[in-house]
């Protein structure tokens, strides 16, 4: 089954919604496609307030005269213009003129002893898993890590009734605050209010601080935080523990757009290198919220043909002096990436060691040879953690990307594209079933 | 500056890596030389099935020899090789696919290898998932599925522990006349070079008859016992023997981790290693026409490789003969995991003078540098 | 008494529960005290970036293996199995 759109939007984070409502008020047919249950992306979700600005673009979503795809995941382009996602066990091929893609980010995740029991979590992971139902009241939390998601889950968390036990950002806050003001379209003092307010409730804030141990035989018991040279342990119920953000470039890697430093290159209209085919958001540089809600919006009205609308914006952008401020400015200690012992589990999905990773040279040979990166979070995980560790290069987390781009159903993978999208006819690569001689 | 060795391997795919081992083992100075990562060509495409053919008699000499010499090895090969003598099943769906049964185990008797006949009911015991009703398969129960990175990996190691030397990453620029230049301008000497570069081949050697082959193959999250042989469908027969064609066939691994592995394309003339979604969609399709149930798994990478194809799907084993110091070892198209123990066994046989365990004839380079004189 | 409305039977491992509409899998599963998974070595495992990338939280629901139970979200009657 296919359905074809003027313009497809990837992502219903802000700036996916941003572009895809820009789009629609500008008379197109779009389609807003996005993995998640609900729309918000990450951000939005995972956030602790419900800021005004979430309020109003969601408003807008829902007047939109556009199609909503929740809960459908791209994993492929079988062909130039069509994307395919799965929902469930539903195939379907999205058709598209013009291409957005807003994928956003994840957390990063590096790898301590002890990391991989159960109740060690991201920062924004158990905030999700919150959302999603998990008790919290009374329960002991460790948030750690770095970035500016920590202080909003802490104060989410509190909210909801935990005792934040601590807060261990792995950087100075002052230059956290900021950061954290810029990715939630917060202003800095409000969050101070909150970080204070954090502490009111009881947690203690350490910077400089990271875990370097977690204990515990099923699960989670206790937490060893180091600080300056000295360690000790925390009794908690939760670590929250993530090290700022990554962005999500499976999809863009899989179409071809140009990505350098480890984002997509995109010009003042959000055009990539791949004719048609826009990005904005995270994908293209971390630079918070109101940045994204920008860059979508401008995205949005270059897809739809209204340029001299999206310049005027993408002038006011460079007028306010909007960076991608998230790039460079939080760097992880080099420290973090020394708390792996021999034993410690790199990649999640196969038990691969960090010791069987440090013989090889490069992502590639540690993949064949120890089958990191090879279960099916596809080295989302690992393959991340990786490259701080071993300082493989992002290139070469990207270079190895072909479909499924995310697991599907065999089915899916394998249904014909034959009859979707073909208005022009595309000849077909001609495979006959079963007229051969050789099998192997 | 430069080494001087007995041999020179160039190439650390699975045959290069076997070459290595069995000249280190038998007192040979041994050098390798890998420009990518060790079982990085088609090695690590392959989809490791370890199996006896029987396209000519010649391969299935080879690969039957080879076969033994797997066996031989495989108390000694470690985990990570995840080396599974689970069989192979030649799956007939209706009569005229039975009579290649019949006829492939009285061939295969012949050669002392033992095989059982099931039919319909029995086949269905043995593969729940498979469709009903097939008319039968025949039984292969001694080959094997490993996986191929960690057996390149395994059979370099015991080389280097043997005393051969390896130059990685360090791709070999020119080999001729006993010299091999390197890319950081280094030369090895040696008496002989082992020319084991797989599909890249015709780049070191221009006039080798090898061509690019594409596959494509498709792995699933683990669900063990979906499949619990290497099942292999003879429905090609009904169709054109077509060496030329893109096709695809119906060809699906249980591995050791309890993935389902599922091949196979054939494709000449596409360079770029993209995956191709009409080729992809006609795989599965096969698969899931012979195991209704394949669809519903799922699938967490496909990927693409290229065999070294010759034109009488023959390797090429022994001397080149327009250079004295020059030995090949490719051209091993979509058997060259199995196959990889044999080539280094005759070939160093070879090399050294010795009888070789199975007539080398049919795999002498020199059967095109001859047909090539007399066009 | 649980309320029909606002309440939703599941079973995780054979063992009832009742949850809150809009309640993930994920979460109902930790609310059992099981851990989502044993890992290809046998570590228990549960949910980590609670946003469909880690796939630590996969499950068996309804039958159906390997399904991100963060993403999923409860429903009456459904089953639950971990490993
Ligand atoms: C989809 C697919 C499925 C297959 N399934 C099976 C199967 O089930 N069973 C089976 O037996 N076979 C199978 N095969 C075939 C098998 O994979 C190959 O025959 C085998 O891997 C060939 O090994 P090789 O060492 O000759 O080549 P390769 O593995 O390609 O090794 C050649 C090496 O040489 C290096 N090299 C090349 N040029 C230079 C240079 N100038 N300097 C330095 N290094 C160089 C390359 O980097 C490479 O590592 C399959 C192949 C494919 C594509
Ligand atoms: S918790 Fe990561 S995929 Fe569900």
């Amino acid at each position: 089954m296919s359905e074809h759109f003027d313009i497809l939007v990837v992502g219903a984070g802000p700036a996916g919604i941003a572009a895809a409502v820009s789009a629609a008020a500008a008379g197109k047919r779009v389609g807003l496609a996005d993995d998640n249950p609900a729309p918000g992306g990450q951000i939005w979700r995972s956030g602790t307030f419900q800021p005004a600005a979430a309020r109003r673009w969601l408003a807008r979503l829902n007047a939109a005269p556009l199609v909503r795809l929740q809960g459908w995941r791209i994993f492929d382009s079988p062909q130039r213009g069509t994307l395919r996602a799965e929902r469930n066990s539903d195939c379907r091929d999205l058709c598209y003129e013009q291409l957005i893609l807003a994928t956003g980010a994840r957390e990063r995740f590096l790898p301590f002893p002890g990391w991989t029991l159960p109740n060690v979590m991201g920062a924004g992971g158990l905030d999700a898993m919150v959302r999603g139902g998990l008790p919290i009241a009374g329960k002991r939390v460790v948030v750690a890590g770095t970035g500016p998601l920590l202080l909003a889950v802490a104060a989410h968390l509190a909210r909801r009734g935990a005792k934040v036990v601590a807060v261990c950002e792995q950087a100075p806050l002052r230059r956290i605050v900021p950061l954290t003001a810029a990715l939630l379209g917060e202003p800095a003092k409000l969050l101070q209010g909150i970080a204070y307010g954090v502490a009111a409730r009881g947690a203690r804030f350490f910077t400089g601080c990271w875990p370097i141990a977690v204990n515990g035989r099923e699960k989670l018991e206790s937490v060893t935080l180091q600080r300056n040279r000295k360690h000790w342990d925390v009794g908690c119920d939760y670590l929250a523990c993530g090290f700022h953000l990554v962005p999500n470039l499976e999809l863009p890697a899989l179409l071809g757009c140009r990505i350098e430093n480890g984002f997509v290159v995109a010009d003042d209209l959000q055009r990539t290198s791949v004719a048609d085919v826009f990005c904005a958001g995270e994908p293209t540089g971390i630079g918070g919220v109101e940045l994204a809600l920008l860059e979508g919006q401008v995205a949005g009205l270059a897809a739809a043909g209204r340029t001299a609308e999206a310049e005027k914006l993408a002038r006011r952008r460079k007028r306010q002096g909007f960076v991608h401020a998230l790039r460079t400015a939080s760097v992880l200690d080099p420290q973090l990436g020394k708390l792996a012992s021999d034993t410690t589990i790199v990649c999640r999905c196969e038990d691969v060691p960090f010791a069987a990773l440090r013989e090889h040279a490069n992502w590639r040979d540690a993949k064949l040879h120890t089958r990191c990166g090879m279960g099916p979070c596809q080295g989302r995980i690992c393959g991340t953690a990786a490259e701080f560790l071993f300082g493989w290069s992002a290139a070469s987390v990207q270079s190895s990307i072909r479909p499924p781009v995310f697991p599907a159903l065999v089915s899916s993978l394998g249904a014909s594209a034959k009859e979707t999208c073909q208005s022009d006819g595309l000849p077909s690569a001609g495979a006959s079933t079963g007229s051969q001689k050789e099998i192997l | 500056m430069s080494d001087r060795w007995d041999v020179v391997v160039v190439g650390a795919g699975i045959v290069g890596a076997a070459c290595a081992l069995e000249c280190a083992s038998r007192g040979l100075r041994t050098a390798i030389v890998e420009g990518r990562g060790i079982g990085g060509g088609a090695t690590a495409a392959g989809m490791g099935h370890i199996v006896v053919m029987d396209d000519s008699p010649a391969q299935m000499a080879l690969t039957h020899y080879s076969q033994t010499l797997w066996q031989e090895l495989s108390d000694r090969l470690p985990r990570d090789v995840e080396y599974e003598p689970c069989g192979t099943l030649w799956v007939a769906s209706d009569e005229e696919e039975m009579q290649e049964v019949h006829r492939k185990s009285a061939l295969y008797a012949t050669a002392g290898i033992a095989t059982a006949i099931l039919d319909s009911q029995m086949l269905a015991d043995a593969e729940p998932h498979l469709r009903k009703p097939l008319a039968g398969a025949l039984l292969v129960p001694s080959d094997a599925v490993l996986y191929p990175p960690c057996a390149a990996g395994y059979l370099l190691r015991e080389a280097l522990r043997l005393g051969a030397r390896l130059y990685a990453p360090r791709t070999v620029l020119s080999a001729q006349a006993g010299k091999a230049r390197l890319d950081d301008g280094s030369e090895l000497q040696a008496a002989r070079i082992v020319h084991a570069c797989g599909a890249d081949a015709a780049e070191l050697l221009p006039g080798l008859p090898i061509r690019k082959r594409k596959g494509h193959l498709v792995i699933t999250d683990r669900y063990p016992g979906f499949v619990r042989h290497q099942l292999v469908e003879l429905g090609y027969l009904k169709s054109a023997h077509s060496l030329t064609a893109d096709s695809v066939a119906f060809n699906v691994q249980p591995r050791r981790t309890g993935q389902v592995l599922i091949g196979s394309s054939r494709q000449y003339n596409t360079e770029g290693p993209a995956v191709d979604a009409q080729i992809l969609s006609s795989m599965i399709e096969r698969a899931q026409w012979y195991l209704p149930e394949i669809g519903a798994l799922s699938a967490i990478r496909a990927w693409t490789g290229f065999r070294a194809a010759t034109p009488d799907k023959l390797p090429l084993i022994g001397p080149w003969p327009e250079d004295d110091s020059l030995f090949l070892a490719t051209g091993h198209e979509g058997l060259g995991i199995t196959t990889s123990l044999g080539t280094a066994r005759i070939l160093v046989d070879h090399l050294l003078g010795e009888q070789t365990k199975i007539p080398i004839e049919p795999y002498l380079p020199s059967r095109f540098a001859r047909s090539e004189a007399h066009a | 008494m649980p309320d029909p409305v606002r309440s939703l039977a599941l079973r995780v491992n054979g063992v009832p529960l009742t949850v809150a509409p809009g309640t993930t899998v994920a979460a109902a599963i930790m609310m059992a005290g099981a851990p989502a998974r044993r890992s290809v070595s046998g570590e228990p495992r549960g949910p980590l970036c609670g946003m469909g990338i880690c796939f630590e939280c996969r499950a068996t629901v309804d039958g159906t293996p390997h399904q991100r139970s963060c993403q999923i979200l409860c429903a009456e009657g459904m089953d639950v199995r971990t490993s």
